[in-house]
Formats: C-alpha cells, structure tokens, sequence
C-alpha cells in the first residue's frame, strides 16, 4: 500500500472509531453462536442429519453477520458506502460462484454418471 | 460524494462558475478502501475453494471419510484460538485508538500467540492425518479438503508475518497515521480470517461428519 | 538419505541441454533473429547511454501516463508474437491436406494454438486495455496520479514478467500444448509431463498478480479522485466503463487463481481435484475457469465500449445520445456477464433446465449491448461526422461487432451449440467480437489519444491503410471459418483429408496477409508520424475538439497533470468550460504533492519471475531462495516510509509558462 507519511489529516475520518462494548458483545454472541451449532454436531442432538444441517447453516449466517457488523464494523456509511456496496456485491458474487457450481455440476452427475451418485 | 454535490455550482465573484479548486486539493486516502476491495477479491478464491469442496465432499475413492478422521474437539479448541484472538486484536484497536503504544504491542503480541497457536494445532491436524494414510492425494475429498483448510492456514500464516513486521514498524516509528492505517488493514485482514473460519468449521468439520 | 543427494539435480531440476529446441529450425531461426535483435538493442541503449534515462524516467517511475505507456508498448510487441503465431496457423492448415503434412509437426502446431490464445488475450489485450485506462483514467477525472502509485508500477513489471516468462518458454523447453485454458485431465500431469503447462501456469499466475492489483487500484482511483463536482453520472464514459470492468478484474481474477492453483497442487503434489480417477472431477475445473473466462470477455470489451463513446461524441460534434441508458447498459451488462459462464460448455451435459436457464440469461444480455449500438447511431444522426481514422475504426467495429453479435446470439441457444461446438464457426464467431471489437477499438482509442501522449498526432495516410487491410482482411480470415464451421470442421486441426475444404482455408489464408499488411502499415505510421512530428505537432492539448477533461491540459500533459485541480459542473466538463470561455491562470501556482520513483516494482517482478522459472523446471532450491527473497524484498520495501515529495511552486510555474508561449503562437 502506498501511504503517505507527512499525511494530512485534517480530514481525519480513517476508520471508523471503536468501542469495548461492540468488540465484546461481538465476542460473546460469536461464542454462543459457535457452541451451539459444536453441540448440535457433538451431542448427537438430532437423529437426522439432514435436520442438522438445515439448523446450523443458519448459524454460520448469523455469526458471519456478527462478525461483520461487530468486529469488521461494516455499515452503510463507511468510505460513503463503497465497503457495503462491494460487499453486497461480493457476496452476490459468492452466492452465484457456489450455488450456480453445485446446480451445475449436480445436474452433470446426475445426467451423465446416474448410476454413481452416493 | 457529498463533498462533490456541495461543490456542485460554485462561482466567481462576477458570478461565473468556478472551475478551478485554487488552494492545494488533496484527494481522500484510499488505502482502506483497496484494502478491502483486496479483501472481497479473496473472499472470492475463498468461494472457488468452498465450491470445488462442495462438488468433491463426497468423492471418497475408498479412502476415508470426514466422520473417520474429523476430530470436532481438536477443531472446537482450534476455533475458541481464533475467537480469542480476534477479541484480542480488539483489545489492541482500542489501545491504538486511545493512543497507547504499548497497550497496542502487548495486544497485538497476544494475538500473534494465539494466531500461532492456532497454526500448530492445525499443523498437527495436518501432519495426524497424513501419518494415518489420510493424504491429500487420497481422494477428491480430502485433496479439497486440504486445499480450503490449507489456504486459510496459509492466510494465516502470512497474518502473523504481518503482524511481526508491523510490530517493529510501531517501535521504529510509534503511532503515526501511516502506522495507525496499517494496523486498521491488518485488523480488517484478520476478522476476515475469522469470517472464512466460521464457514469452514460449519461447512467442512460439522457437516462433514454427519452420517 | 544424503547418499540420493544429486547436485545437479538439486539445482537445475529437469532443466538440461536437451530443454533447448536445436533440432526445430523454426524455432533456431526465431532465436538467432531475437538473438540479434536483442543485442543490437542493448549496444544502442548503452551506446547512447540510455540505460540511466529508462531506469530513472521509465522503469520506476510511478507517474500513470508513463506506465499506460509501457502498458501499451508491452501489449504491440506483444501482438507481434501473437500475430506470428496466427500467420504460422494459417498457413500450416491452407497447405496441409492429403499427403502434404505441412511445415508443423502437431506438436509445434498444438504449441502454437496455445500460444496464440494466450498471448493475445492476457498479454495483448489486457495491456493495451489496461494501458488505455491507466492513462487516462486520472487524467478525464481530473487527478494527478492513481491512487496507489507504486501499486501500478509494480502491477505493470508483474504483468512484463509473466510476458516474459511465456517468451521464454519459446526458446527453453516448450509451451502448453492443451488450448489457451488447458483443459484437465489433457493439462494434468499424467498427459501433459513436460514443462508446457507450467509454462502456462506461472505466467499466467504472475501476469495475473498484477492484473488483480490494478483493478483494485483503478477501482479506488475512480471511487476516491474525482475531481471536485464530478458526481458519478458526470464522469465520461469512457471512465464508467472502466469502472465497470476493474469491478469485473477484481471480481473475477481471483477464481482464476484459485483454479491455476488447484491445478498446480494437481500437476506438483499428485493430488486429486481434476484427475480421472480418485474422485477427481475434471468438469469442475472447466466450471470454475469460465466462472472467470466469461466475465474476462467484458472486461475487455467494456472499456472499448467507453472508448467508442467518446470517440463518437467528439467526432460527431454532439453530446453522447442516451449517456444515461449507456451507463445503465454496463452496469447491466457487468452484473449478467456473471449468469452466463455455462454457455461455454453446453454440450458437458448438465441437462436441459441448466442449458435453457444459461441459454437465456446470454440472450438477454446482448439486449443492453445492442442499445449501446443504437446511442451511437443516434449520437451520429443529424450530427456533423469527420471521418478521421478513429471514427473509421468506429464505424468498421459497428458493422463488423453487429455480425459478431448475432452469430453470438445463434451459439447461445443450446441445440445450435450442440452442432457449431468447438467448430470453427466458434472461431469465426469469437474473432469477430475480439478483432471487430476489442482490437478495433484499441486502435481507435490509440489513434484517438496518441497526441495526447506524445504531443503529436498519427499520420492519416498510413493510419486509412492500416485500418482498410485490418477491415477487408478480417472479412476474408473469419468469413469462410464460418462456412467451414458450418460444414462441420472442427478447431485446432493441424491436417486434414478432404480437399474439397482447402479453398476455404487459402481465402483465410489470403485474409491473414491482408491483416499482416494492416499490421505493418500500423507500424509504418508510427515510424512516419515520429519523423514528421514537427509538421504533426499538437500545441494546443485539443486536437479534435475534445469533451473531456483529459483535453484540457497540454499535449503531452505535464508530470503533475493539472496545475489546479479542475471543478467539475456538468457532463462534458471540458466542453462547458469551452463554452463558458475559460480562462487558464497564468500565476498564483502552488506547490503539487507527488510520489516518488521506486525501484521495488521492478525488483519484485525480476525476483517473481525468477522464481516461476525455478518452479518450472523444478529446482527447488533455487525456487526456495527466490521464494524467500521475494518475501524478505516485500517486507523491507515497507519499512520505507519516504514515498512522496512536492513539486516546488517555481518548477510548475516554470513549465506552465512555456505552455502559455506554446498557446500563444498557436
């Protein structure tokens, strides 16, 4: 990165300012948020895997959301809201690169290999 | 923007539009905003990793499958490590911001322990299976498995170089806003990590040894 | 385990006398002309004492027109090698049918194929394009540099490296024989064990690097620099365009190398992501390398598109028709370029819901492309056209990108697809979006802007022939592709038996000649339009009568652009400020912040490259040593804090007072 030393900060704003009470309700709801989805998994909660499954994706989208919003501080306002812009597109992005991959690719092994799905 | 639309019609004294900025312009830093649009470039070979796992995570060729060789208790401990680490780079944010250099090193030492931490326990996760015949060139699953875990270690890796470089640019030069700027990047690097991290441990160790 | 230990081994890997092309008299005699090219080149330099000047003045320096410069020399030279190949191409398949076998063994003919696609899109038109931006991105928002200055030096040296490391592969061992994106398994270890592919690999890898860095950079010189006033639906188009496709680089590359990398784990250590056996899946990698190579196609044809713009405007004498629509188009177009990647492999067979649902998205996005074209027409009717070299351009791209276009929309619908695969009416049709396109535009955009940069303007003469032989010959290369495509011939066939075709390959043979003579008279303009630059000379900084910003500063502009940062109040804001008879100041100059020259950028790319060699040929110590310097090199270019300086406010009155004498004997 290219900074500039004798920088002039009269036009301060660098980063957003922090607080101890968003880095720890941050830390506490990722904590809750990670447990639950380990006890799930450990303790055999569920007979079925697939109930599993459909309970802690939610998990890992929250606690993403957490980490986002508390420890990355993302907001609407940010760099004149640029960082939610690329964000929301990168996630597009994201969204489109896994689920257009799997549909995709599923589709192939199920047209052309059936005999092998398992 | 808000600056451009205040601007908009400014005029001369007779009334004609301005068109020159007359004092010294300075245009906004923009070395947070590349950096994360560095950031969200990654978070995109993230999805290239994520979507190979994904169409190979039940290629097993006969050797292992996740619910053999995942051991969730090594990856709770590994992500309490990650966890921890985060809150302590948060601790070293506030240090920064109240303009304590000493308060930011200890910080940021900590978490570089813990980011180390985090490391050796997954080497050994690494170097465990290898030795119980699990390779990378076992199977299309664990080939991508080690490639997706493998990267984020390798990002880590590479935050913790990071980190150490910037520890003895905060003692040569102290706080200054060059400084402060690195350590904000550093800091957006990191809880990224985390954020890949969270879908790793869901997606690959949880959902992986469900039967 | 010492006993294994054989040191030559360890430090050459598998490079051995062998590795070098004796035997290929093509080849020799290639090597022999560089070879005396090169030296003849490196006595003039230190002869005339140049190597000081380029250090200084070129190789570091971090002022964006100097590096758009390097860009766009990068990218001719590099057309050069491509177009040989091409020619080469040609010429093999108008000879070699029945007993003739032609002058290229498959295996240099596969050689070639794969050499051809590559170079000409990431080391011809991703620096002309990504030139064009780099240079007049600051300069139409009215800035002084980019936003990471040294960022776009060393993205510049990155992307000379891994052209370099591809030309070396001419002469030390061999290219990729797999087709530009070097398909699995054919790419993998067990069918490609030569050093081709990881040619292919680590070019791509360093080249790609720097493509990435400068998308980010162009992206936040764009988001952060506008002039004052400059709101987003003030900027040019040509610099929303831009936008779009940096949006597009820093969006796709990354899939890129993540596939070129699983690929590499494939080919080093054995693994299984795109191998046949141990649950490997091959199809992923075409998958994941079109989730790239779709969106690479608008990244090069989007700032084209704000090229032609720009053109039309100003040689039309008329605001752009529809700049609202325009702008909405590309960001459609860049959204949609994402939903479309599967139109490439239709016939992998992922069955009909996924062929209709991709089949239609590609329809749907030729709608927002064909209303760029009618803002043109519209920008042109009633308007006053002069029919300079750039509006020809214009106009021939119109024509040619309209047929393209719709032999385009033909593929997109899936049971076509499944005949006209990998045919050459693919060929034909890719062609004549990339030439009548893409390559169309970048003379344009040369053409255009050349006396911007050099402070003179383009010899027409020879500017007309180019463009004439480059029109008709396109016509005569690809036209009858389409035919034989039609008729079944598929792609990258380096012989064949029925006669009754080879008509059809000596037309496109004729074509390619006709090309070659475009090509050349290209570059007799230049060497034309040095030596008349006197007579050809641009004192006024605006030739034609321009619209925007870049027009506004002299020809070429001075190292800091703008003596004032401009403040933009309207579309067009250097029209406007014609309009409303804008006065230059002749005094109160200040002071300009600027960065500094560094020697990083270069050093890095040497290093990098160095490394990607060693990584080929498998030496890894050598590889580790390079590896570790690369990384120790980074880490101390950061301790560096002393990046920038100010140019005293004499200096820029001093030069800002020989523009006001240039202008007032105009």
């Amino acid at each position: 990165m290219s900074e500039h030393t004798h920088d002039h900060d009269h036009h301060e704003a660098e980063g957003p300012h922090v607080s101890l009470k968003e880095y720890v309700i941050g830390f506490v709801l990722a904590v809750i948020l990670t447990v639950i989805p380990f006890w799930l998994v450990m303790g055999n909660v569920f007979e079925s895997s697939t109930t599993t499954a459909l309970l802690i994706l939610p998990f890992m989208v929250v606690q993403i959301v957490v980490h986002m919003v508390f420890f990355l501080h993302m907001n609407f306002h940010s760099e004149g809201g640029w960082n939610m812009l690329a964000l929301i597109f990168t996630l597009v992005l994201v969204f489109i690169t896994l689920a257009g991959s799997l549909w995709v690719m599923i589709s192939l092994n199920n047209n052309m290999m059936p005999g092998m799905m398992g | 923007m808000s600056e451009a639309t205040m601007t908009a019609d400014v005029k001369t004294q007779d009334g004609q539009l301005e068109f020159l900025v007359k004092g010294d312009h300075h245009p906004q830093n923009g070395t947070l905003l590349g950096f994360w649009l560095y950031l969200m470039s990654d978070c995109l070979i993230f999805a290239a990793l994520f979507a190979t796992y994904g169409v190979l995570a039940r290629s097993y060729a006969g050797g292992p499958t996740g619910m053999e060789v995942f051991d969730l208790s090594l990856v709770a401990i590994n992500t309490s490590f990650l966890l921890l680490s985060s809150i302590t780079y948060g601790f070293a944010m506030l240090q920064m911001q109240a303009n304590r250099l000493k308060g930011t090193l200890f910080w940021l030492a900590i978490t570089a322990l813990l980011g180390a931490a985090f490391l050796g326990l997954e080497l050994y996760e690494f170097y465990h299976l290898i030795h119980i015949g699990a390779t990378p060139q076992t199977s299309g699953f664990l080939t991508a498995f080690f490639a997706l875990v493998g990267t984020h270690g390798l990002h880590v890796l590479f935050g913790i170089v990071w980190l150490v470089t910037l520890l003895f640019q905060l003692k040569k030069h102290g706080l200054i806003p060059a400084n402060k700027r690195r350590v904000f990047c550093l800091s957006m690097f990191w809880h990224f990590l985390d954020v890949v991290w969270v879908g790793v441990f869901t997606y690959v160790y949880l959902m992986g040894v469900l039967p | 385990m010492f006993e294994n230990l054989d040191l030559t081994k360890l430090i050459f890997g598998r490079l051995t006398w062998d590795a070098i092309p004796f035997h290929d008299p093509i080849i020799l005699a290639t090597f022999a002309v560089v070879a005396v090219g090169g030296v003849a080149m490196l006595v003039a330099l230190t002869r005339y004492k140049l190597w000081g000047y380029l250090w200084t003045e070129w190789f570091t320096s971090i002022d964006h027109k100097k590096i758009g410069i390097m860009y766009i020399i990068l990218g001719l030279v590099m057309l050069l090698r491509g177009f040989a190949d091409a020619i080469m191409m040609r010429l093999q398949q108008a000879f070699a049918f029945g007993d003739n076998m032609g002058y290229l063994p498959p295996d240099h003919y596969d050689q070639i194929f794969t050499a051809h696609g590559v170079i000409m899109i990431f080391f011809v038109a991703m620096p002309l394009v990504t030139g064009i931006m780099n240079y007049l991105i600051p300069l139409q928002i009215g800035t002084r540099d980019v936003a990471f200055p040294f960022l776009n030096n060393f993205s510049f040296w990155m992307t000379a490296g891994g052209a370099a490391l591809m030309m070396v592969s001419l002469f030390v061992g061999e290219f990729a024989k797999t087709g530009w994106l070097a398909y699995p398994p054919l790419s993998g270890i067990l069918q490609s064990p030569g050093v081709g592919v990881d040619y292919y690999i680590w070019s791509l890898q360093i080249a790609g690097v720097g493509t990435l860095l400068s998308g980010i950079n162009l992206l936040v010189t764009i988001v952060k620099m506008r002039a004052p006033g400059m709101s987003l639906m003030k900027m040019p188009v040509f610099t929303w365009t831009s936008l779009c496709t940096n949006v597009l680089i820093v969006a796709a590359f990354p899939v890129l190398t993540a596939v070129l990398g699983m690929l590499t784990l494939d080919r080093y250590l054995g693994t299984a992501f795109f191998t046949n056996d141990m649950g490997g899946n091959a199809m992923m990698y075409v998958n994941l390398i079109w989730i790239w190579g779709h969106p690479e196609v608008y990244i090069l044809i989007l700032p084209v598109f704000g090229i032609f713009s720009e053109i039309v405007a100003t040689y039309s004498r008329k605001p752009l028709f529809g700049y609202t629509s325009m702008v909405y188009a590309t960001v459609v177009i860049t959204v949609l370029s994402y939903l479309v990647w599967l139109h490439h492999f239709f016939t992998m067979g992922s069955g009909a819901s996924v062929n209709s649902f991709f089949g239609i998205t590609t329809m749907i996005i030729s709608i927002p492309t064909g209303a760029k074209i009618f803002n043109w027409l519209f920008t042109m009717f009633r308007g006053r056209i002069k029919f300079d070299v750039p509006m020809l351009w214009t106009l021939g791209f119109m024509v040619t990108f309209v047929i393209g276009g719709m032999t385009g929309v033909l593929l997109a619908v899936p049971p076509v697809d499944f005949v006209l695969h990998n045919s050459l009416f693919l060929i034909a049709h890719f062609h004549n979006v990339i030439i009548g396109g893409v390559l169309f535009g970048l003379f344009a955009g040369i053409t255009y802007w050349f006396p911007k940069a050099t402070g003179y303007k383009l010899d027409e003469f020879w500017g007309k022939l180019s463009f004439w032989f480059w029109l008709i010959g396109f016509y005569f290369a690809f036209m009858p592709l389409y035919v034989l495509g039609l008729m079944g011939v598929t792609r990258r066939v380096s012989h064949f038996e029925d006669q009754s075709l080879q008509i059809w390959f000596q037309i496109a043979a004729f074509g390619a000649v006709l090309i070659a003579v475009g090509i050349a008279a290209f570059l007799i303009q230049l060497i034309v339009s040095f030596r008349r630059r006197e007579a050809l000379a641009d004192e006024t900084g605006d030739p034609w009568d321009g619209r925007t910003l870049e027009w506004s500063t002299s020809s070429p502009p001075p190292p800091y652009n703008f003596a004032f940062t401009p403040r933009v109040h309207d579309l067009d804001a250097w029209w406007q400020m014609k309009q409303h008879g804008f006065k230059r100041p002749e005094s109160g100059f200040i002071p300009i912040h600027m960065p500094k020259g560094t020697w990083a950028g270069i050093v890095l790319s040497a290093i990098s490259v160095a490394c990607g060699f060693a990584l080929i040929w498998h030496m890894w110590l050598a590889a580790a040593v390079t590896f570790v310097a690369l990384i120790g090199t980074a880490i101390y270019h950061t301790f560096n804090y002393d990046r920038d300086y100010y140019i005293p406010a004499e200096e820029v009155e001093r030069i800002e007072a020989e523009r006001t004498k240039v202008l007032a004997n105009v």
